[in-house]
């Protein structure tokens, strides 16, 4: 039902990100989707990898404060509306999003969010029979 | 003019016959009522009749901020709570405060001794003023108050903050004393124009600043901007608050009421009396003390003394003006602050590491303070707003226990330099 993702405490400096992303290729892990979240005295880097666990690895003896955190994640459709269609399920439940973002894998587009309540939000997968993504998804060759 | 000519003016000699006998009365007085003392003489085999002229006060034990810290909040009074009436606090270095209290008599001889620093910079019953210093457990508010009551001034005890009716009633009362920190006083001058006022609207005379270590070109730049003559207030609330020094016309090192509290220079390292004009750890002694006498506190703050007679006929010692200190206290708008609080409060809510930085600066005129803290590297963040909510938390414990805002920002794991040595955890961008 969720997919790892890893958060990563940036402070807002230059060539921050790019320090990161060359510890993740020097390492050999692949980066499916990323995403940075932003404040005005830092960011919140968010990612889904190949080897969440490897990746966590590395970037603690570099010492960045990194965690992983289960988040959902669901298969969208590719006609206009679905992303609407998907979040309006999640709201009229009553849960709030607290952070979403998409990208394309392959031919799938994937919706990745965290709301309020995962427990509840997981009811509202299962009722409405949303398709979800699991991290053997991502492996495919692309 | 001299508020109290026979004790300002008397020859060295008699000075020295006067606290000669009143150090023996104290230590007696001591010795027989705060077990803390009795202990540290006995611990150093000095008994009260070893005591017999105030050389003598060289055998007697230091007593230092930790050690009120330790005898909370009452431990080191001298009399009965009965006799207690009124106690002070300030902040303290690890979360409880500092706890003094007076006697009747100890607000008395505090209320002389404001007398004659307010003399000294020329007030009299003829002013009006101003006192911005905070009203409260904080010493500076009350304690020139009633120095101010007592010369006969007429007293607006606006306490701090609020520039703007602050600059509204210096103009519409005719304030003609300013009682307030330095970095105040500075921020009001620069706040006149943008809140409508001009230096034609006041009728300002004389400053009174205190509570903070300040240069002497900071005061003649308050001189300047404000038209007015400005005086140095030396005060402690260990020892009684604003009142203890105070410099005259001449500003040639502040006049130290040393009928009340002795003065003495000792060396930071060993703590081996200093002669006059060397620098060193400000102790001092108080003489008359009834609700919290102390031998020999030290200040940490360093001075020297000079004992020759001043211009203005003044014989009492005379301490130079403080703008250092031999630990790592810091002062901001008149609170005290040791970096060692910031970190118990990080500790105690263990939801950062405990590596920081403390960066001290002024804009405007006011002091201002910023946080850096680095993240734990297994912190549990998931969003900004966890973020944020940290933040706000450390802001939060931070005001409760050191009663100052703090900036707080959260930096990443192992970003904040180590040192091998002292960690540096201060920037104090103040000091040019």
């Amino acid at each position: 039902m969720t997919i790892r993702q890893l958060s990563v405490f940036l402070e807002n400096k230059t060539g921050h990100l790019n320090e990161i992303l060359a510890i993740l290729a020097k390492n050999n892990i692949n980066i499916n989707a990323l995403t940075v979240a932003d404040s005005s005295d830092y960011g919140l880097l968010r990612m889904l990898v190949s080897d969440p666990e490897k990746a966590v690895e590395v970037l603690h003896a570099k010492h960045y404060s990194v965690r992983i955190h289960d988040v959902l994640s669901l298969e969208m459709g590719a006609a206009p509306g679905s992303m609407s269609h998907i979040l309006n399920l999640f709201t009229d439940a009553g849960l709030s999003i607290e952070y979403v973002y998409a990208f394309s894998f392959g031919s799938k587009s994937i919706l990745v969010l965290r709301t309020d309540n995962q427990e509840k939000a997981i009811e509202v997968i299962q009722t409405n029979r949303l398709k979800t993504i699991h991290e053997s998804d991502l492996k495919a060759t692309v | 003019m001299i508020w109290n000519e026979k004790i300002e003016c008397m020859s060295r000699e008699d000075m020295r016959a006067l606290q000669s006998e009143r150090l023996i009365e104290l230590v007696n007085r001591v010795y027989n009522n705060v077990a803390f003392y009795r202990h540290r003489m006995e611990e150093m085999g000095v008994e009260p009749s070893d005591i017999k002229s105030i050389d003598d006060i060289v055998k007697l034990p230091f007593t230092y901020k930790n050690d009120l810290r330790d005898h909370y909040p009452f431990g080191l009074f001298a009399v009965p709570m009965k006799d207690i009436v009124r106690v002070h606090a300030s902040s303290g270095t690890t979360g409880k405060p500092t706890t003094v209290g007076y006697t009747k008599n100890d607000i008395k001889n505090w209320r002389e001794v404001l007398a004659r620093c307010l003399t000294m910079a020329g007030i009299s019953s003829d002013d009006v003023m101003q006192v911005s210093y905070g009203y409260g457990l904080f010493t500076g508010g009350l304690g020139v108050h009633y120095g101010a009551e007592t010369v006969g001034c007429t007293v607006i005890p606006i306490s701090g903050g609020n520039t703007r009716r602050q600059l509204q009633l210096m103009s519409d009362f005719g304030s003609t004393v300013l009682a307030c920190t330095p970095s105040y006083a500075l921020h009001l001058a620069d706040a006149l124009a943008e809140n409508g006022y001009s230096l034609k609207d006041m009728k300002l005379k004389v400053g009174v600043f205190g509570a903070e270590p300040w240069t002497e070109n900071m005061r003649l730049e308050l001189e300047k901007k404000w038209g007015i003559k400005a005086f140095d207030i030396y005060g402690l609330s260990e020892i009684m608050g604003p009142g203890v020094a105070n410099d005259c016309i001449h500003h040639v090192g502040l006049h130290v009421h040393e009928d009340h509290f002795f003065p003495e220079i000792v060396d930071s390292g060993t703590k081996l009396p200093m002669a006059d004009g060397e620098e060193g750890e400000l102790v001092f002694t108080t003489l008359t003390k009834e609700g919290i006498p102390l031998l020999r506190y030290n200040t940490r703050d360093l001075s020297t003394l000079n004992r020759s007679t001043c211009k203005c006929g003044r014989t009492t010692v005379r301490m130079k003006k403080i703008t250092g200190r031999s630990d790592d206290m810091l002062i901001i708008r008149g609170v005290n602050l040791f970096p060692s609080q910031i970190e118990h409060v990080l500790l105690e809510m263990g939801e950062t590491s405990a590596h920081y930085m403390l960066y001290v600066d002024r804009e405007n005129n006011l002091d201002t303070l910023e946080l850096k803290v680095e993240l734990d590297e297994t912190n549990r963040m998931e969003t900004i707003r966890d973020l944020q909510m940290l933040s706000r938390k450390i802001q939060h414990a931070l005001n409760n226990a050191i009663g100052l805002s703090v900036k707080v920002t959260l930096v990443e794991p192992k970003t904040i330099a180590r040192s091998e040595g002292k960690a540096v955890r201060v920037v104090d961008k103040r000091k040019k």
